[in-house]
């Protein structure tokens, strides 16, 4: 490890590994640090993601998916069960293998990539962002950089330490459990949500198979739900509802910040990105590609103000910028949905599913179901439109 | 008797969803071990009430 870079990205997940290639392709000198021993490890994560999305940022690689997806079905607290129609379709990845391929391009770029170094704190030059102290393998040392990229996830802190406010509101917080099973016996192709205000209030439940009788079954609450039961208690309730005595092969806690991007996610010498920057999608809690999306903004615009000699605040604003026009748009109108989506009562929510399934199948859409859920609100109604079809 | 946090080394999954909610910034996590500041702490109970596995508990100084 040298004592200076360009730049430091600090977190080796999605959005890392992304803006750290494509900052190091414009030609910046790049190092990523990963407290983890391992990229990719432990995997805190459903591993859904929509073909579309991902497709428009990376050429998908076979090893990297699991399991394709051709169906979804939206389970009402009552039980009865929509199967949505839709011509989308979406993979349970390999996230292991994804993350671990995602930091591997990385470095193939010119990143220099280390695990178990844990950053600590920046260093800081009159006041301003003037790079990172790292503990690698017990040996602690400072490393300037120009810039700093914080893609340090949920747990983010960095951009603490530059004084931005990072943390995420009780609310926003989805609070969530997952186990893996080995003895799923549904069909492999389709995922499965389940809504109940009382069970899984301000989130869901889901189903995300892996394919060779695997399958991700998992819950988020809202954060300011949790204390009448956490997440672990409750999931043992959803599991006894959903599987026959479940193989258990892997347990996961995690959570991600469902909330609207933060106010400030640049100041001289820093950008945050991905879950620290709260770019995930609100209404489902899917970061892995809204991440990414804005991992490629920020190392675009990072290499770019190297080479300029200029990482000021209003320089990196750039990445704000277009971030916000872009997905970041499109975040706060599923966020609008979700305020609204997640203060239905299981009255409503069984309502709404007896409707739909009064339509015919190909009209059991997501537009058509926040349509009927709208009806007196005609100003999310343009929302649902806009992001549904 | 002093109210503190309390971090049940064997039920925490290193997950940081605690980190995200403190307001303080009173939470050090690194790859399987956390700490909790009480120079920070001021024992708002977010981190407690989010917490996934339930692995942090109020408890007073005395019973730890
Ligand atoms: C239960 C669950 C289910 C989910 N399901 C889905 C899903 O189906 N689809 C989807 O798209 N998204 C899903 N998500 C969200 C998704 O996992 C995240 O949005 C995504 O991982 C964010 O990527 P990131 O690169 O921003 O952060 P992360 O992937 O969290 O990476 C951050 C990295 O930074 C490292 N780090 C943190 N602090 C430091 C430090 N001080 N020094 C060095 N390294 C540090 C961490 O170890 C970590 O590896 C789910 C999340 C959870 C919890
Ligand atoms: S939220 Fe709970 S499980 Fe997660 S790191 Fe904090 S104490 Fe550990
Ligand atoms: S009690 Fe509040 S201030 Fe103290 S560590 Fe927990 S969240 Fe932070």
């Amino acid at each position: 490890m040298k004592t200076h870079y360009d730049i430091v990205v600090v977190g080796g997940g999605p959005a890392g590994s992304t803006a750290a290639r494509y900052a190091a392709e414009q030609g910046a000198s790049v190092v990523l640090l990963e407290k983890d021993r391992e990229i990719g490890v432990p995997v805190r994560c459903a591993e859904g993601v929509g073909e579309k999305g991902l497709s428009a940022l990376i050429a998908i690689q076979p090893q990297w998916i699991a399991q394709r997806i051709t169906g979804a079905v939206l389970h009402a607290p009552s039980g009865a069960a929509v199967q949505l129609h839709t011509d989308e379709f979406g993979y349970v990845l390999h996230r292991k293998i994804f993350d671990y391929d995602l930091a591997q391009m990385a470095a193939g770029a010119g990143v220099e990539v280390y695990t178990k170094a844990y950053v600590q704190g920046l260093v800081t030059e009159a006041d301003e962002v003037a790079g990172v102290v790292v503990e690698h393998m017990g040996v602690r040392q400072a490393i300037s950089a120009r810039l700093v990229i914080a893609a340090d996830g949920v747990e983010s802190r960095v951009g603490r330490w530059a004084g931005l406010d990072t943390r995420c509101s009780m609310r926003d917080i989805e609070t969530c459990a997952q186990v893996t099973i080995g003895n799923y016996e549904g069909d492999a192709s389709v995922c499965h949500f389940f809504f109940s205000s009382e069970l899984l209030p301000g989130g869901y439940g889901w189903i995300f198979p892996k394919g060779n009788g695997m399958a991700n079954v998992g819950l988020g609450i809202s954060g300011d739900k949790a204390h009448s039961g956490s997440p672990h208690e409750r999931l043992q309730i959803f599991l006894r509802q959903v599987v026959d005595r479940p193989a258990i092969l892997t347990r996961v806690y995690g959570s991600v910040p469902c909330a609207v991007t933060l106010k400030k996610i640049v100041r001289k010498g820093l950008m945050l990105v991905g879950d620290a920057a709260h770019q995930a999608n609100p209404l489902t809690g899917g970061g892995i590609v809204t991440g990414m999306a804005a991992a490629e903004i920020a190392g675009r615009v990072a290499a770019a103000a190297i080479t300029e000699h200029d990482v000021s605040a209003e320089r990196l604003q750039e990445y704000a910028r277009l971030w916000g026009e872009g997905g970041g748009a499109k975040m706060n109108q599923f966020y609008r949905l979700k305020k609204f989506a997640f203060t239905l009562s299981d009255d409503t929510l069984n309502g709404l599913a007896k409707a739909t399934l009064d339509l015919s199948p190909e009209k059991r859409t997501m537009t058509n179901i926040f349509k009927a859920a709208l009806i007196n609100k005609p100003s999310l109604i343009l929302d649902a439109i806009k992001l549904f079809t | 008797m002093i109210d503190k946090i309390k971090h049940l080394q064997n039920k925490c999954d290193f997950c940081g969803t605690c980190v995200a909610v403190c307001p303080h910034d009173a939470i050090e996590l690194a790859e399987a071990s956390l700490q909790i500041l009480f120079n920070r702490c001021t024992l708002c109970a977010n981190c407690i009430h989010v917490c996934p596995t339930r692995a942090l508990e109020m408890t007073d100084e005395n019973s730890l």
